[in-house]
């Protein structure tokens, strides 16, 4: 089934694949972030691939100069039984990546975490308020520049 | 309460002593269970531990309905307002428990989305310590509340008490 994967992929869309990995039977493909709606709907369409299933979708910081942050794809094929990690980088000065939603209905609430947490903006999201943090919050928790304890009076309490 | 000639049929006291009376047999509590405190505070109402026999057995879960607000749970900083709205609601005289590390501090969750003790934001009258408190530490606090009121403390006359954890 990776060959496959591999194949089709690389037959498909050479010039958007940054670099494929694999580690301990793990494949994992990186790709440069336009491309990342098509390669889903391809791996989602395709019948003999046939992703169905968009198991995880995840913001990471990797708190360096250049590509800060990721977006994780985890995906499995049920027919299959195969999984299959996908990769798109995102620079700091350009916090935008296109929404998957529209491939996998799930990624909504999944991106709207990440967003929340990362303040990675998810274009074409059909509805991307934040998850967990009330409204009118103004940080991102999850990014390694957040201090643990917060930032005081971001939060507010009520009136006692 | 005086029980004056008791024998001779009648017995004297003051309102605020038999209200008081009634009202501490008759505490229902609000159940604000928030996590993992609240399944402990089931077992608190279940037959084992059974709250009933001070007559505490009524769980309202509306606020305009109850007078003792047990909160049983980690608070975060969103569901503060929601507390704080429940609490608003609860008619005088009302007392609270909380209940758990970390609805008394925090406990082990330091960090910045969960209140530092519920304290910053309602008026507490009993901590009970634990995580989670077993269920007779609780009834422990509750019977406390009830001294309390026996004492005719009002809730906005506060000494704090803190039940320690039992070995
Ligand atoms: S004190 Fe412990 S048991 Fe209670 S809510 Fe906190 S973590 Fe859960």
């Amino acid at each position: 089934m990776k060959d496959t994967v591999v194949e089709k992929l690389t037959a498909r869309f050479s010039e958007s694949i940054e670099f494929i990995n694999e580690y301990r039977g793990e494949l994992t493909v990186v790709l440069k972030k336009k491309a990342i709606v098509d390669v889903c709907r391809f791996l989602h369409d395709d019948d003999e691939l046939h992703f169905d299933s968009l198991r995880d979708l995840l913001g990471a910081d990797y708190y360096r100069p250049d590509d800060r942050y990721e977006v994780v794809y985890n995906l499995f094929s049920l027919k299959n039984k195969f999984r299959l990690r996908l990769k798109v980088r995102i620079d700091e000065s350009d916090l935008h990546v296109l929404s998957v939603t529209s491939v996998w209905s799930g990624a909504n609430w999944q991106e709207r975490e990440a967003y929340d947490m990362f303040g990675i903006v998810f274009d074409d999201h059909p509805d991307l308020r934040r998850m967990y943090m009330p409204e009118e919050f103004e940080h991102h928790p999850l990014r390694k520049d957040f201090p643990l304890m917060g930032i005081p009076g971001s939060l507010a309490l009520p009136r006692k | 309460m005086g029980m004056n000639s008791a024998t001779e049929g009648f017995l004297t006291t003051r309102l605020d002593d038999i209200a008081g009376w009634a009202r501490k047999n008759s505490l229902w509590p609000m159940p604000m269970g928030i996590s993992c405190c609240a399944i402990e505070m089931m077992s608190f109402a279940g037959p084992r531990y059974d709250v009933a026999r001070f007559g505490s057995e009524a769980f309202r879960f509306s606020p305009r309905q109850s007078d003792l607000m047990i909160v049983a749970g980690t608070v975060t900083y969103k569901m503060s307002h929601v507390v704080r709205k429940i609490y608003d609601q609860m008619p005088d005289p009302k007392w609270v428990i909380a209940m758990g590390a970390c609805t008394s501090t925090g406990g082990m969750y330091r960090s910045y989305s969960v209140v530092q003790g519920i304290d910053l934001f309602v008026p507490v009258d009993v901590y009970v310590a634990g995580c989670p408190p077993r269920p007779d530490n609780l009834l422990k606090g509750l019977m406390e509340i009830q001294k309390k009121i026996e004492r005719g403390e009002k809730p906005g006359q506060r000494e704090k008490i803190y039940i320690e954890e039992h070995a």
